[in-house]
């Protein structure tokens, strides 16, 4: 019969149609909230999502997996005055990995002997030019530079970010990548604990 | 059957005198005279069997005042290839007879070489710029060539660290100083709409009238550059007896960015996340060629578990892929939104899992030199295993209820000749358009990377050549690919994802390396020539989507203007990858 295959492909269109309305009921049923909700937007992108699919933007946002990576920023740890402890050493591996090279780090050098101390004077990212690969991220021995999570940072001007700009709490870190962090916080532990060890070993062998 | 070792030692014997095995360390192949190539190419391909020249590119040895243009032949039944070069005196004007003869599929890569390197193939019928614009003053790809922003020949930028202050690029180079005119242009004057040389390369189709017949007049149509189906910026200029296209030339280049050159400036490792941006659909594949070549050139192991997870992230690429391909050709076809959004689902869901592992949807830069970045967390995994197992056979089932037997669509699609297999191997057209041509040439069999030889899977062959099995192909692809997911996802061990140390420079020796994968969308090359130093001498890529394109003209000549654009969906192009 001509016009079958239409009417097959029509009933897809069909069920699909009836799904939104099958799965909203069951929902309801269940005394469950399916729309602006963790658990419902969560439900909708996986593998048993069923009829409507898309996301309300902004009233509903999806949820960013922890890996997810947006423009870098500066770890900071609170000090004991509550100062802000960059991470960075300004050892510049960031800046010499950058793909796209978006990365100016001024070193600080001391002004009586004019050697570099560890602490950069300034950091620039031009967050136009970054094209958010992460590797400045993967590559920092001092887990200084991380990927954020913020995306929103639509602006009518050019983003040039310095380093106050840049800084973030570790508490802010610790926060949207908490696997990541746990784990980092952990070997830094174990790497301390082994300094303290063979410090004492070799202070005990001096001995 | 010649085998490759013997056909290798032949061509010495065969050609004495006129060509002599490269001996350079790293490098293979043979070294042709220039007199001698139109012979010796034609021996390559009618005594040696080698029908398939996929890869045409040059490189600049300006230290030793030479242009070399290498060739890459290859068997479509399988087995490695063979490669031949000729070196020519680095001095203008340089040239190079055509190979367009004995193998079509060398147009646009003849071309492109032109554009960018100034060599002049002799013979080519229509050697006019294909990326650059045609003001353009020089080729960018020569050692010598400076862009208006150059900062410094390699990254990283001396000026980024210890002393970075910020500075704009354009303020060291204002507008309209940041481009270089040829003598006497003023782009002022410039008439854009003025391209005799493009229609004229369009008028040898015209036909004579026959006498007595009624006169009519060729009309030239031009397609783009922002027609809505044309997947990207893509420029099509069409000469047309009435509704039959008669001649066609693609113009490309809208969204050139010289990424070899970029690849020439950055070191190995920065490359990576440029390759995500060719075919912005399959990062991971692209990913995948990238490092596999360089891989090669640095002759390092892949760590055991990130070769499954490599297998796993390009199966899972090709699926949404192939759904989109569906998709976006019902819109081709006039079918606006519906089956192009069921397809986009599905690829939400996989797009899920690239974001989970790699941190981003699209732009992955998720494989390094010797494995993957990180490891896929369990839970990532086993929503993989649901996926695969449950949800996309039966979506895949629910497209083809929702499509197949559609009237309109076999209507579209059904006997509408696309290429054959002579024509389909004359142009290097590779992918599923070649095998929907009944070649089963899939390099995942034909020349076996990364582990694919461990999978039990069938090459997908559909013997017709026309749009209906192009469409179907893919559908088969599919479930072949589900196939070597659901085994990869059973035997993947356990331990580490990378056998290399994390290093921000790695050091490759001197030598060149062409490594291909089957991406979706047909052989993905890249071409790579180290010196020993920390930047690739010679960064190149061979997109399918270019060379595919090549054949675009012998597809739609004879057809009519409205299955053009589904003509042109068969070939799924990607902008980023053709313009690069």
């Amino acid at each position: 019969m001509y016009g079958k295959g239409i009417l097959k492909g029509l009933s897809v269109t069909w069920k699909r149609f009836w799904d939104t309305y099958t799965e909203d009921i069951s929902w309801v049923m269940r005394g469950k909230k399916r729309y602006n909700t963790d658990e419902g937007i969560r439900h909708r992108s996986s593998k048993d999502t069923k009829g409507i699919f898309t996301v309300q933007y902004p009233e509903e946002q999806l949820i960013v997996p922890e890996e997810f990576r947006y423009v870098p920023f500066l770890v900071y740890d609170e000090g004991a005055d509550g100062k802000k402890e960059v991470r960075c050493t300004s050892c510049g591996i960031c800046a010499k990995v950058c793909p796209p090279q978006c990365i100016w780090i001024v070193r600080t050098n001391d002004p009586a002997t004019g050697r570099p101390v560890p602490v950069p004077t300034d950091f620039y990212i031009d967050m136009d030019i970054c094209m958010n690969c992460g590797f400045c991220s993967e590559y920092c021995p001092f887990d200084a530079i991380k990927m954020d999570h913020d995306f929103d940072i639509a602006s009518y001007q050019r983003n040039v970010y310095n380093l106050e700009k840049l800084m973030k709490p570790a508490a802010y870190y610790a926060g949207i990548r908490p696997e990541n962090y746990t784990r980092e916080e952990e070997a830094r532990k174990a790497k301390e604990a082994a300094k303290a060890a063979k410090a004492e070993a070799s202070a005990a062998a001096a001995a | 059957m010649v085998t490759p070792l013997t056909a290798t030692v032949d061509l010495v014997v065969r050609f004495p005198g006129t060509v002599a095995a490269d001996v350079r360390p790293g490098y293979t192949g043979f070294i042709i005279n220039k007199e001698n190539l139109v012979e010796v190419a034609t021996a390559v391909r009618d005594e040696f069997g080698y029908d398939l020249l996929t890869a045409v590119t040059a490189i600049d040895y300006i230290a030793e005042n030479k242009m070399e243009v290498v060739y890459h032949a290859y068997k479509t039944t399988g087995g490695a290839g063979l490669v031949f070069r000729v070196q020519v005196e680095r001095v203008d004007p340089i040239e190079l007879p055509s190979l367009i003869d004995i193998w079509p599929g060398v147009d646009f890569q003849e071309r492109e070489a032109w554009d960018l390197y100034g060599i002049k193939f002799t013979g080519h019928p229509d050697l006019r710029r294909i990326l650059m614009w045609e003001g353009f003053e020089g080729h960018p790809l020569r050692k010598d060539w400076k862009e208006p922003f150059f900062e410094e020949e390699t990254k990283p930028f001396k000026s980024r660290w210890p002393d970075g202050q910020h500075t704009f690029a354009e303020n060291k180079n204002p507008f309209r100083d940041n481009l270089n005119f040829p003598k006497d242009f003023d782009p002022e004057k410039y008439v854009v709409d003025k391209e005799e040389d493009l229609y004229a390369s369009l008028e040898r189709y015209t036909t004579k009238d026959v006498e007595g017949n009624m006169k009519t007049d060729h009309i030239v149509v031009n397609l783009g550059p922002h027609h809505p189906s044309t997947h990207g910026v893509l420029r099509v200029a069409v000469t047309m007896d009435g509704e039959t296209i008669i001649g066609l030339k693609p113009v490309m280049g809208y969204l050139h960015r010289n990424h070899d050159k970029i690849g020439e400036r950055n070191t190995y490792l920065q490359n990576i996340p440029y390759t995500d941006r060719l075919d912005y659909f399959n990062s991971m594949s692209n990913n995948f060629g990238y490092c596999t070549t360089v891989e090669k050139l640095m002759k390092i192991p892949v760590a055991e578990r990130a070769e499954y997870i490599r297998v796993i992230m390009a199966e899972l690429s090709r699926i949404q892929n192939h759904l989109i391909f569906i998709g976006m050709l019902m819109n081709d076809l006039g079918t606006m939104y519906t089956p192009s959004l069921y397809a986009f689902e599905e690829r939400e869901l996989i797009l899920d899992i690239f974001e989970a592992v790699s941190g981003a949807r699209m732009m992955c830069n998720y494989f390094r030199f010797g494995g993957v970045v990180r490891d896929i967390p369990d839970d990532v995994l086993q929503k993989i295993k649901g996926l695969v197992s449950e949800r996309l056979p039966a979506k895949t089932d629910e497209m083809e209820r929702f499509l197949n037997e559609n009237e309109i669509l076999v209507a579209r699609l059904k006997g509408i000749h696309v290429l054959n297999a002579e024509d389909a191997i004359k142009y290097s057209v590779t992918g599923p358009v070649l095998r929907a041509t009944g070649v089963p040439y899939d390099l995942r069999r034909a020349d076996p990377y990364s582990i694919y030889d461990r999978f039990d899977f069938d090459v997908a062959v559909r013997q017709n050549g026309d749009m209906m099995d192009n469409y179907l192909i893919r559908f088969d692809e599919i479930r072949q690919s589900l196939r070597i997911l659901e085994q990869a996802l059973k035997q993947i061990p356990q331990g580490p994802i990378n056998s290399q140390k994390a290093a921000y420079q790695v050091r490759v020796p001197a030598g060149e390396a062409y490594g291909r994968i089957e991406s979706p969308k047909g052989e993905l090359g890249f071409y790579v020539v180290s010196n020993g130093k920390p930047n690739p001498y010679r960064y190149h890529v061979r997109p399918a989507s270019f060379v595919n394109l090549t054949a675009v003209e012998s597809m739609c000549r004879g057809t009519k203007i409205a299955d053009f654009v589904a003509l042109l969906a068969m070939l799924d192009i990607v902008m980023g990858e053709l313009d690069r």
